[in-house]
């Protein structure tokens, strides 16, 4: 039987190898338009995120749907302009070098998308679907497409190719088709790849070879990847470091087993003590969930986004200012307000509840 | 089920040799082959299997939702003892459906009706039902079940679109608990939904199975979720059902080999348990083969397996594997420690 | 993709009814464009006496004999140089006088009368014109002097059914034709009935210098003609029915394909850019959709010209903008939507190179049924512009013939196969089309299909 383990650590600690991809400040927000003319606000998908991202990394980013996670996503991919900020890749900025260097650009990111059937183009053979990228990139030689095909179709292990060349989407299950997905985004020999929930649409047996096939791809070829996920289960196999997005701000940041055995903002507290493992015992309990939903993005809560939810929301500082990120133990940031030094009495709740989790 | 003294003497549900074809263009698909099943009154049953398992078309084949290219459909099926194979379908409408048994569908909350407010369509089923019931009766008791539910009174006169995916789900599972059923289908309750969303939801399914004793039939692929309510669990593969056991010994340790290599691939959170996954396909449904259907992707495959195996009896658990078979001793047939396959 | 579709096509009795339609169609279009070429269909559509003076006018096809017990006749020409039955004699009388006797004999086998007999005399004369007598003799023997004339001017054409004297003369009843007369077994029965059998015209002619030449042409009209009958004019109907054929069909595919292509690259440009240019085109359409087509191109056709292709660009143009932008539209939305575009715009495609190979490819096969069920729309609206009188003063076509025969009353005369004929092959084009195109439709679009 095939099997997988957790992510091995990393030769040198992620900050010390060159950013990739510095994302400072980035704001996506969408107009609300009125009538067809006029401003009636602002979706504020991504409200001032920043991050690095080192070539090489695996990061995941986890949230739940509306939290921006997929406009941050769009915004990276260059699909969507930022209201603010920058992107910055090798050190420029995406947006700066005009169509052309837009298009380099994309010819260093590998996209994956979560239906795998929605992502191909079901009137074209896999042959084909796998040339776009090269014929955009300006190989002209025939046999030479043909050659990168194969050899990435052997890698995805779509083997022998022969056997799916010719095949078009309706024809292949759901983790071929990611597959081939997957190939189509590593054609190119990309440094930076982006997955959007790239198995959640498949079954669970399925899950894990395409997890693992990513994992594979991501080590061999030195990727740095943004693991974009709701499901946290899945992110201790595939990622280095975790992010956590709540209504369009990155509220924690931290390696993977630290954030999953030490977290310390309240909504991730939240998501993990949501999430079950198959276990019969849990169906003599209920689960404790903060009460309420993400907020609107157009008109968020001032100050901390999270606090209308919070069971340890301190007030006149939670409802009133953004906490800023602490450093709360090492290589882990979370933006809480418990944090700060002068509420270390109001933290002892929470610390204790972190306590029953371990 | 074992351990589990049950209140009435008769399951609330009970399915017999329950046959379930369709008619397409490409030939027959065996979509439900011949189970055997049955479930406590009070107690939840997970039906777990991926896509293409049947597990859908066995919901559809206890509730008589049926399409139009039905190519066979037998069996027999007892609800509190009442052989419901035998009604015509009027009197399954009018006194089954929905009356005795009902169902929250597959994204139950894009299955709401855009145009009617959410109050008007959780008091339809009963109006329909129960035909002495005045309107405003009707809207008290939709009110009631809001409540149980967990949605604010005042989106009773709200229409769909104004409510998120979770408060949707739950004016969905308010529909389906308003006639006081006895059992429950539930497609994928959850599976839409957000990590805190579906914790709420299985909060509040636990509830009323709590406060009310329905029974519940909850059809999932998501493994880990359906821990959340299970008290039985049953496993379909390939349009059988493989494995029925309680959930205590089952998420324990399951028997059957498809059974225990898809605990083995589901992703957990706090184990340090590798994660394995079942190289190859399940077989189609159009063209089943005639032994064992996990055999081709079964590690413990042996000689046995090219004949469909009947459901075993172990320790109050059926499994549908020859490696349980009892030989002439009395003993099971031995798992071997090391899988003879690969 | 396609051969697939096309074997899944076959399979369909009505596809394969309507392929054999349009197969027949397309090879009378070639079959005619070969033989009868442009120039030669437009010359002898315009007709005149050199081209159809010999031929009856209003004539029935000839195929009407098989199915009628009463034998219509042919045409019978014959002219003073032929061979058989023509029988000719010149001599000199004196030094100032020759003779140039011809007697003409044919059978007469028919049932019913001739339209007209006509016979022309050419002369080429020094001075004086030759003159000549013409005496009918009947099978019978009875003998009817027709005329005596003079050729003045080289030319002259006797018409028997113009001869009012003649109609006295065998005491016919008022309002008879006078070939009737010659006909006829009884002329003053009720219901006259020809007399068959060999009749004979003698023409006996005078001239006056030795150089002189007299010729003659004898026609005796019939009421058959053809395998399409003939028209008002003397025309061939057949001319007009082989040319009309690809005249339909170009324009119908022209027009079709025309609008369906721009139809669609307006819908995917607007769908693609959003905005103002969505907006735009669709606020277009809909001013567009409410524009009256018929009256404008009526008023095009009375004011400015009735040239077909004239036609064809203005009907194109307003119909790209109609309601195919909406259904077209709909359908690209939801194309856009695909997961697979955007994928396309991150790995860099361009925005002309995404819509035309990822969206274009989507919509093809809904477009290609409603193409083929398109054109017979516009073979139908070319005709209905000739019935109007708005049709290509050039062209023979379909619709011109149908418009022909309502000016001249056919239908009243009961010449019913001048209107049947193009009305015929304007109706099995249009059901070999719609056939074709409605089982198009289930192959590509399987939901419409019958489970």
């Amino acid at each position: 039987m095939t099997t997988m383990t957790q992510t091995a650590p990393q030769a040198a600690p992620a900050s010390e190898r060159p950013a990739l991809l510095s994302v400072r400040h980035l704001k996506v927000w969408y107009e609300l338009r009125k009538w067809g003319f006029g401003l009636a606000g602002y979706v504020k998908a991504v409200d001032d995120v920043s991050f690095d991202l080192h070539e090489g990394e695996a990061i995941a980013i986890v949230g739940e749907s509306g939290c921006g996670k997929s406009s941050l996503m769009k915004a990276i991919l260059g699909l969507v302009p930022p209201h603010d900020g920058q992107i910055l890749y090798q050190g420029q900025d995406i947006f700066a070098g005009g169509r052309a260097g837009l298009r380099w650009y994309r010819s260093q990111v590998g996209y994956v998308q979560q239906d795998p059937f929605g992502a191909l183009p079901p009137f074209m053979s896999v042959r084909r679907i796998l040339e776009e990228p090269l014929i955009l990139v300006g190989v002209k030689d025939r046999d030479e497409r043909l050659a990168r095909i194969r050899a990435v179709m052997e890698e995805v292990k779509l083997s022998p190719p022969e056997d799916f060349l010719n095949k078009f989407p309706h024809m292949l299950s759901g983790g071929q088709q990611q597959r081939v997905v997957i190939a189509r985004a590593m054609i190119r020999n990309p440094k930076l790849m982006v997955a959007d929930e790239p198995v959640s649409m498949l079954d669970a047996s399925v899950r894990v070879e395409i997890l693992k096939l990513l994992r594979q791809i991501q080590e061999e070829h030195n990727l740095a990847v943004i693991y974009i996920t709701h499901d946290l289960s899945t992110v201790r196999y595939f990622s280095e470091r975790i992010f956590v997005m709540y209504a369009g701000k990155v509220i924690e940041k931290a390696s993977t087993d630290e954030l999953l055995w030490h977290p310390q903002h309240p909504y991730t507290l939240a998501l993990l003590n949501a999430i079950s493992d198959p276990d019969a015992a849990n169906a003599r309990k209920l689960r404790e969930v903060p009460p309420g939903e993400p907020p609107s993005l157009v008109t968020p809560p001032p100050g901390c986004r999270f606090h209308p939810r919070c069971k340890y929301a301190i007030q006149g500082e939670c409802d009133v200012n953004v906490p800023p990120e602490f450093p709360t133990r090492p290589h882990h940031l979370t933006a809480c307000w418990l944090y700060d030094e002068r509420y270390a009495q109001q933290r002892q709740v929470l610390e204790d509840d972190l306590g029953d989790l371990a | 089920m074992s351990g589990q003294p049950s209140t009435s003497a008769q399951p609330v549900l009970k399915t017999e040799d329950l046959v379930l074809y369709f008619r397409t263009t490409k030939g027959v698909v065996q979509a439900v082959d011949h189970v055997d099943f049955e479930l406590d009154e009070g107690r939840a049953v997970v039906v777990i299997g991926e896509s293409g398992c049947g597990k859908t078309s066995f919901a559809k084949a206890v509730l008589r939702l049926l399409p139009r290219n039905v190519h066979a459909y037998t069996g027999r099926v007892y609800l509190d003892g009442q052989d419901i194979m035998a009604l015509d379908d009027e009197d399954f409408r009018l006194h089954i459906r929905w009356a005795k048994m009902s169902l929250v569908p597959q994204a139950a909350m894009n299955a709401l009706n855009p145009v009617l407010r959410v109050s008007d369509q959780v008091a339809e089923p009963l109006l329909i039902h129960e035909k002495d019931v005045s309107r405003e009766e009707a809207l008290d008791r939709a009110r009631e079940m809001f409540r149980f539910v967990g949605v604010p009174e005042s989106f009773l006169s709200r229409y769909p679109f104004e409510l998120s995916g979770g408060m949707r789900q739950r004016v969905a599972i308010a529909m389906a608990l308003i006639t006081r059923p006895r059992l429950i289908i539930l497609d994928e309750p959850t599976s839409a939904l957000d990590v805190l969303t579906q914790a709420n939801i299985m909060n509040v399914l636990k509830k009323i199975k709590w406060e009310t004793g329905t029974s519940y039939m909850l059809i999932t692929h998501d493994v880990a979720t359906s821990s959340e309510l299970a008290d039985d669990v049953a496993v379909m593969y390939a349009g059988q059902m493989v494995e029925n056991a309680d959930a205590e010994s089952f998420f324990k340790e399951p028997l059957h080999p498809y059974a225990r290599m898809l605990m083995a691939a589901v992703p957990k959170l706090r184990g340090d348990e590798d994660l394995e996954f079942i190289p190859g396909q399940p077989p189609s449904l159009l063209d089943p083969p005639t032994g064992c259907r996990f055999a081709d992707r079964c590690p413990f495959r042996f000689d046995k397996c090219d004949q469909d195996p009947p459901l075993f009896l172990v320790d109050g658990r059926k499994v549908k594997c020859w490696l349980f078979e009892k030989d002439a001793q009395g003993v099971y047939g031995t798992q071997p420690a090391v899988a003879t396959g690969d | 993709m396609l051969r697939g579709a096309f074997k899944e096509l076959v399979r369909y009795p009505s596809a394969l009814a309507g392929l054999v339609v349009i197969i027949f169609l397309v090879a009378v279009s070639i079959y005619t464009v070969v033989t009868i070429p442009y120039e030669e269909a437009i010359r002898l559509w315009r007709g005149g006496e050199e081209i159809w003076g010999d031929v009856p006018k209003l004539a029935a096809p000839a195929w009407f004999n098989n199915f009628t017990a009463k034998k219509r006749p042919l045409t019978i020409k014959m002219t003073s140089d032929d061979e058989a039955g023509v029988e000719r004699k010149q001599a000199q009388v004196s030094d100032a006088l020759w003779t140039d006797d011809v007697v003409y004999s044919f059978d007469y086998p028919y049932d019913d009368f001739p339209q007209e007999i006509a016979i022309t005399l050419l002369a080429e004369v020094r001075e004086k014109a030759p003159y000549v007598s013409v005496v009918w003799v009947k099978p019978d023997g009875t003998e009817v002097r027709l005329a005596d004339m003079a050729v003045e001017g080289g030319k002259r054409v006797y018409r028997v059914s113009q001869d009012e004297k003649l109609g006295r003369k065998l005491k016919l009843p008022e309002n008879v034709n006078p070939v009737v007369g010659l006909f006829a077994e009884d002329p003053a029965a009720a219901e006259p009935v020809p007399m068959k059998g060999t009749y004979q015209v003698r023409l006996e002619g005078t001239l006056f210098e030795p150089e002189d030449t007299l010729q003659s042409k004898l026609v005796v009209y019939g009421t058959v003609y053809g395998w399409a009958g003939t028209d008002h004019l003397r025309r061939d109907l057949g001319i007009a029915l082989l040319w009309g054929t690809p005249v339909a069909l170009s324009f119908g595919l022209l027009a079709a394909m025309g609008t369906t292509v721009l139809t669609m690259l307006i819908a995917a440009i607007g769908v693609w850019y959003g905005g103002w240019v969505d907006a735009l085109i669709q606020r277009i359409t809909e001013v567009n959709l409410v524009l009256p087509v018929l009256p404008i191109l009526i008023m095009i056709g009375v004011f400015y010209t009735r040239s077909l292709w004239a036609m064809l660009g203005v009907i194109i143009l307003l119909s790209i903008f109609g309601a195919g932008i909406k259904t077209n539209r709909a359908i690209f939305l939801q194309v856009k939507a695909q997961p697979y575009i955007e994928a396309a715009k991150a790995y860099g495609a361009s925005d002309w190179r995404i819509i035309f190979f990822y969206m274009v490819p989507r919509i093809i096969p809904t477009i290609i049924p409603s193409l083929v069920t398109l054109i017979p729309s516009f073979v139908f609206l070319e005709a209905s512009l000739a019935v109007l009188g708005l049709g290509d003063p050039v062209l023979p076509t379909w619709g011109k013939v149908i418009d022909d025969a309502r000016a001249n009353g056919a239908l009243y005369q009961g010449l019913y196969y001048w209107v049947l004929e193009p009305s015929f092959l304007l109706m099995i084009t249009g059901i070999g089309f719609a056939m074709l195109g409605f089982s198009l439709d289930r192959v590509f679009n399987p939901r419409l299909r019958e489970l």
